[in-house]
């Protein structure tokens, strides 16, 4: 970074908003503003786009683990005579970060550059999600292409993979599945229909005689509600976690996290239903963008780029400029003036959103007034544990975890691999049609949410070894350990492997300086979107998100074409 | 496609539209113009051509492109390369016409007659089908156009077998797909293709559409399949002989001299005209039962060229009862002698059922006649009555026995499999109580199995069936009449099931010389059925049931007495099927509702006077036309009848005037409504 020419300096030095980070969050904030007419200032320490949602090749995502280097470089020597300036911190969101190379070949020359790796999977979007409909709303679906992943299946520890039975289709085909239990499963699946549909008729005209869901079902427990419909425990399984993609143990109600209701579990069924079929040219409910996730922050920056958002990568911000003089401070801005660039330049704006590893030392915080701390709150690090943690893992494999599949989710209910799993694992395996990795190649990705960094880790290499051979590491390879049991000899190697803990940082709004949200634990960006959307709300009033895009040629394309781009 | 709503028209759509009419006009009397003209320049030829993208349904502008194609042909020296151009020309205005409107035959039909012009691109065919087939998974035109390509390319059918596979997997409400599955698996059935066994592929199939149903058992399309499939369970290709009178072995007794049926014994049969009827009942109908395809091996003289007549409606030549007429009384004295007939059926080929199926289990039966000299002086003059004097009957049930008994050993070799592919779905579909089309499957699936299992678990079925069909009628009243159709016929497989259930149901008839009479009256019956099991019927009461016609009445040739009062059919042509009853001496169709229903919608099904003059020759029709013209149902009906006592009141036709037609028409007629006729 430091070979590179310096900056000229930026002009203007002033602006409504400044945003720092590329991730998704800041991504969607900064298209949105910038299409209401804001100016904003976007930037970005790394040299890519994406920040914790980047896709990334193996060197890069390999240094962006390891590094602590969004840390500034020392600030410059001098106080501004103006401004109170306070020193900026970085945390790194990851731990326990173990990068295991099986095969050296992978990160020569020629493989290199075809890697675009997630820092944030396994992670898809349905296509009915909030991300496809803001997409769709900020036109930044013009900048992205879409495929469709092909099955989901659910896993145990045998190593069988169960398709998931989705949908009528699915549920047609499915072999393991007995004919009274897919009756059960259409008719629960029709229910959930008819509901949703008396749903949205009863908001606009009387539901006399309606199907519905009695609701005081709506709100006891999801998995009680299943139990009563009556649907057997393999079904209910499978829909708790191959479908609404619950987390924990749902019939473990003292360690469950988060026990789902059944409004919250029919909302998300209802996601997984409309998504299928919405768009002609996707399989079923789950599509994956062509060059990674990446492209998605990247679209919605290029929207913003075109809106007038000013971009500066390799930028790290140093300082922030407060308001000397406190009996001056302006009330709106709590204090809050600007901030200093490693340029050493002072940019100024109304307003700032930080990516959530930048933080503000203790030591920097107790030379301030009580009113310049509240205005730095959201800075402030909170203990990890309480924003809680994910698991997550890359695999560069060599072979199909399913024969004949290149794209396909695998789930793993709680205990199905061992009796202490305590949260769903979820992988995501894509291949070479993805432009994600070399052609005889997959990359395989492993999340859980999980307590501590050691438990996370312990459940997914035991998801890895349930899909994978386990190799020993190259340089401890010998030529006799050869012979393998035929079991074992179909399953995919290894080429490449990373394991980290990644900490969720949730999005804060604090009046003039915000912070954005990470990556969460889930298999969709909805949660991500939903705190974009409020924070957005909370920064520009009670303003609607890229409200005149909503055009009449927009809303035609839709019907035409399904909107987004999906390759077959 | 489907499930797309249709919109109402803005303005400027409408405008569109009129602009759209306008130019299409202009075009279409250009076109007609030249087409009448013959011209067939490329002028002329564009001019359809421009035509046809706009309207593909055009027919006459489509026929008109086949002209210009064979004068063209007929110009140019057989060049294969310009005759290709000339057809690919053509394939592609009917793709330019399918992309406007993938229905219309004009265009599916063209596209046929190219190819079948032996054009060489058959090939590039499939691949249009596919797409076409992509984007309207059931559109039939495809379909029906993929099984010519297929037929044209000799693509083997079990590829497209295959092709259905994957059109059923990615969505199974496809009639269209499971349609050409039946269609592909009859034909490979039928020629027993590598492994294509109907005991191992039908089970497959049925374990296929259980998917269907179970999944979605609103879904019509898997219930039809599965109905099909039914079908090919039960029914068995060839026809076969599953009746007769005489039965085999049996011993008959003839006399000469008619007495209204007054027989006391179920064997025993008189008639004046020295005649006695042999009844083939077939399980289907077929056609081709002739003296060379039947012989008889028998003593009684006169029988050598026997005409075989089929029980069925006029100018029909196929029919599942057959009839022959045996001479006994000829001038040599034959009385007091036995005589045995043998019959033996399919020696030579020609029976053919309707579906074009061979009678191939040739068979064979003996009978015994025993011919009386003692002619039976009756006093069968008076009025037979229908309404008190019956004893149960008492005879041993060993007489009825070889009666009902049917000799089915050469039917079904492999009903193995058939049996526990029926009991398997049965198990199955009693998990599904609580669908109306759940019931019927049900239903139809036990009476499946009752038809080709053993007598002894039958009445049980019968009762089950009974009751579902009960339950149906509740619940669906838009469908209660075929429910109570079919209720109606498997009461009477239930009646006529054992010697026991049908010998509750005989009778003895005091003032009619003890002569055995069949009841069925007061059963709410709605349709006639299992009289392959009743031939020997001579008495029937049939009265206070729901029958609103006789249909299959005219298999039971030895009928003499029949009581059709209070039920409710509504013409004489819903009693056309009793012209062939040829001993019928009483009829009772009081209190019914003939002459009631000025339209009558049966007329349409049988002659009519309009298109048949020859009742102008006929006597009567000379005599009174206008009478023969108004009642021209009853005419042909009764005309054939010999009866002797008839009772009509309580209907609506009923009264004088008719009274006096029918005295004209049957002059032989003692008894008219209870009263005696002064003659």
């Amino acid at each position: 970074m430091s070979d590179l020419p310096p900056y000229p300096p930026l002009d203007p030095t002033t602006y409504d908003l400044i945003i720092v980070g590329t991730g998704v969050s800041e991504s969607i904030l900064s298209a949105a503003a910038s299409s209401s007419g804001t100016s904003v200032l976007h930037l970005d320490p790394n040299p890519f786009y994406g920040s914790h949602s980047a896709s990334l090749s193996l060197p890069d995502l390999t240094s962006f683990l390891h590094s602590n280097s969004l840390s500034p470089p020392p600030p410059p020597p001098s106080d501004t005579p103006d401004f109170l300036s306070v020193d900026l911190a970085t945390r790194s969101l990851y731990s326990s970060v173990e990068i295991a190379t099986f095969d050296s070949s992978i990160l020569d020359e020629r493989h290199s550059r075809k890697f675009n790796v997630d820092l944030c999977g396994p992670r898809v979007l349905f296509c009915a999600d909030e991300s496809i409909n803001l997409m769709l709303k900020s036109g930044s679906n013009n900048y992205v292409e879409f495929k469709s992943v092909d099955a989901s299946f659910v896993g145990d520890s045998s190593g069988e993979l169960r398709s998931v039975p989705d949908s009528r289709a699915a549920i047609f085909k499915d072999k393991s599945l007995g004919l009274m239990e897919k009756k059960q499963l259409m008719k629960f699946f029709k229910l959930v229909q008819a509901h949703l549909a008396a749903a949205a008729a009863s908001s606009t005209e009387s539901d006399e005689g309606a199907v519905k869901i009695a609701e005081e079902d709506m709100e006891s427990p999801f998995v009680d509600f299943l139990a009563k419909m009556p649907l057997p425990p393999k079904i209910k399984s499978i829909i708790l976690y191959g479908i609404a993609m619950v987390d924990y143990d749902q019939d473990n109600v003292e360690a469950c996290g988060d026990l789902l209701k059944t409004r919250e579990g029919i909302a998300r069924l209802a996601l997984y239903i409309t998504s299928i079929g919405r768009f002609s040219n996707a399989l079923g409910a789950l599509i994956y963008p062509i060059y990674g996730q990446g492209e998605l922050p990247q679209a919605f920056c290029r929207r913003a780029a075109v809106k007038g958002c000013i971009y500066v990568l390799r930028m790290p911000i140093t300082a922030l400029l407060l308001d000397k003089a406190s009996e001056l401070i302006v009330v709106e801005t709590g204090g809050y003036k600007g901030v200093r660039l490693a340029t050493g330049q002072e940019i100024f704006s109304q307003k700032l959103i930080l990516d959530p590893c930048i933080t503000v030392g203790s030591e920097s915080m107790s030379s301030l007034t009580d009113q310049q701390k509240e205005t730095l709150r959201v800075l402030v690090p909170k203990s990890i544990s309480s924003e809680g943690k994910i698991a997550r893992g890359i695999c560069i494999i060599r072979g199909s975890v399913k024969a004949d599949i290149s794209n396909a989710l695998v789930v793993y209910p709680p205990k199905s691999l061992f009796p202490e799993q305590l949260a769903a694992i979820r992988v995501l395996q894509l291949g070479s049609g993805l432009a994600v990795c070399p052609a005889d190649m997959h990359v395989l990705y492993f999340s859980t949410v999980c307590e501590n960094d050691d438990q996370g880790k312990a459940a997914l290499l035991s998801a890895m070894s349930t899909l994978i051979k386990p190799q020993v590491p190259e340089n401890l390879q010998s030529d006799s350990a050869v012979e393998n049991d035929t079991a074992e000899a179909a399953k995919p190697v290894v080429l490449w492997r990373a394991l980290y803990v990644q900490a969720m940082v949730k999005g804060e709004f604090g009046g003039s300086i915000s912070s954005a949200a990470s990556p969460d634990g889930n298999l969709s960006y909805n949660e991500l979107v939903e705190s974009a959307v409020k924070l957005y709300e909370q920064l520009m009033g009670s303003e609607e998100l890229f409200k005149e895009e909503t055009s009449p040629d927009n809303t035609t394309e839709e019907e035409n074409d399904g909107g987004v781009e999906i390759e077959a | 496609m489907h499930g797309r709503p249709r919109k109402a028209y803005k303005p400027e759509e409408e405008a569109a539209s009129a602009a759209k009419a306008a130019k299409l006009r202009a075009l279409q009397s250009q076109f007609m113009s030249n087409h009448h003209n013959k011209i067939y320049t490329k002028e002329a030829v564009d001019l359809s051509t421009k035509l046809l993208e706009i309207n593909p349904e055009a027919y006459t502008a489509w026929n008109y492109r086949k002209l210009a194609v064979e004068d063209k042909l007929s110009r140019i020296e057989s060049d294969p390369d310009l005759i290709k151009t000339i057809l690919d020309e053509e394939l592609r205005v009917v793709e330019s016409a399918l992309s406007q409107n993938f229905k219309s035959y004009g265009a599916w039909h063209h596209r046929k007659w190219v190819l079948s012009k032996g054009h060489s691109s058959v090939g590039n065919e499939l691949q249009l089908l596919n797409k076409f087939q992509k984007l309207d998974t059931r559109n039939f035109h495809a379909w029906n156009y993929r099984r010519f390509v297929v037929e044209l390319t000799k693509r083997s059918e079990q590829d497209e077998l295959k092709y259905t596979d994957d059109m059923i997997g990615s969505d199974f409400s496809n009639y269209s797909a499971w349609h050409n599955r039946s269609v592909l698996l009859s034909s490979l059935l039928a020629r027993k293709a590598d492994g294509f066994l109907p005991n191992k592929k039908i089970p497959d199939e049925y374990k296929l559409v259980q998917n269907a149903i179970f999944t979605d058992e609103d879904d019509q399309s898997g219930w039809f399949y599965h109905l099909w499939l039914l079908d090919q369970t039960v029914n068995v290709e060839t026809p076969l002989l599953t009746s007769s009178w005489p039965s085999h072995g049996s011993r008959i007794s003839l006399y000469a001299g008619c007495s209204n049926g007054s027989f006391s014994k179920l064997t025993t049969f008189g008639s004046e005209s020295g005649y006695f009827p042999l009844v083939l009942n077939f399980d289907q109908a077929v056609g081709g039962v002739s003296s060379s395809t039947v012989t008889i091996d028998t003593e009684l003289k006169g029988n050598e060229d026997l005409v075989w007549e089929p029980v069925s409606k006029k100018n029909s030549h196929v029919s599942c009862v057959w009839v022959a007429r045996l001479k006994y009384i000829s001038s040599e004295p034959c009385f007091g002698k036995e005589y045995k007939v043998k019959v033996k059926i399919g020696n030579s080929p020609g029976i053919v059922s309707s579906r074009g199926c061979n009678f191939s289990a040739s068979y064979e039966f003996v009978f015994t006649a025993h011919v009386h000299d003692t002619v039976e002086e009756s006093s069968q003059e008076g009025i037979v009555s229908w309404t008190d004097g019956f004893d149960i009957w008492d005879a041993e049930s060993k007489d009825l026995n070889a009666l009902t008994t049917l000799d089915r050993s050469n039917a079904q070799m492999d009903s193995k499999w058939r049996q526990e592919a029926i009991a398997e779905e049965i198990d199955l579909f009693r998990e599904l109580p609580d669908s109306k089309i759940g019931k019927l499957t049900l239903a139809r699936l036990l009476m499946a199995k009752a038809m080709i299992s053993d007598d002894a678990v039958k009445g049980v079925h019968y009762n089950e069936i009974l009751e579902l069909y009960k339950d149906l009628m509740a619940l669906d009243s838009s469908h209660y009449q075929y429910y109570k159709d079919v209720h109606s016929v498997a009461l009477l497989r239930k009646v006529t099931s054992s010697t026991e259930d049908l010998s509750g149901h005989l009778f003895r008839c005091r003032n009619m010389n003890n002569s055995v009479c069949l009841r069925l009256n007061n059963l709410s019956l709605s349709r006639i059925a299992s009289v392959e099991k009743l031939l020997f019927v001579q008495m029937l009461d049939l009265s206070h049931n729901e029958l609103h016609s006789t249909e299959g009445l005219g298999g039971m040739q030895l009928l003499s007495c029949l009581n059709l009062s209070h039920n409710r059919i509504r013409s004489f042509s819903a009693l056309d099927s009793l012209r062939h009853l040829k001993q019928l001496r009483v009829l009772d169709v009081s209190h019914n509702h003939i002459g009631e229903h000025s339209v009558d919608t049966t007329r349409y099904l049988c002659s009519s006077p309009l298109f048949n003059s020859e009742w102008t020759q006929d006597e009567v029709g000379r005599q009174m036309p206008t009478l023969v013209t108004k009642y021209w149902d009853a005419y042909f009906v009764l005309r054939d009848l010999n009866l002797k006592q008839l009772d009509i009141t309580g209907n609506v036709i009923a009264g004088d005037v008719f009274s006096s037609f029918v005295l004209r028409v049957v002059p032989k007629l003692v008894w008219l409504d209870g009263k005696k006729l002064e003659i």
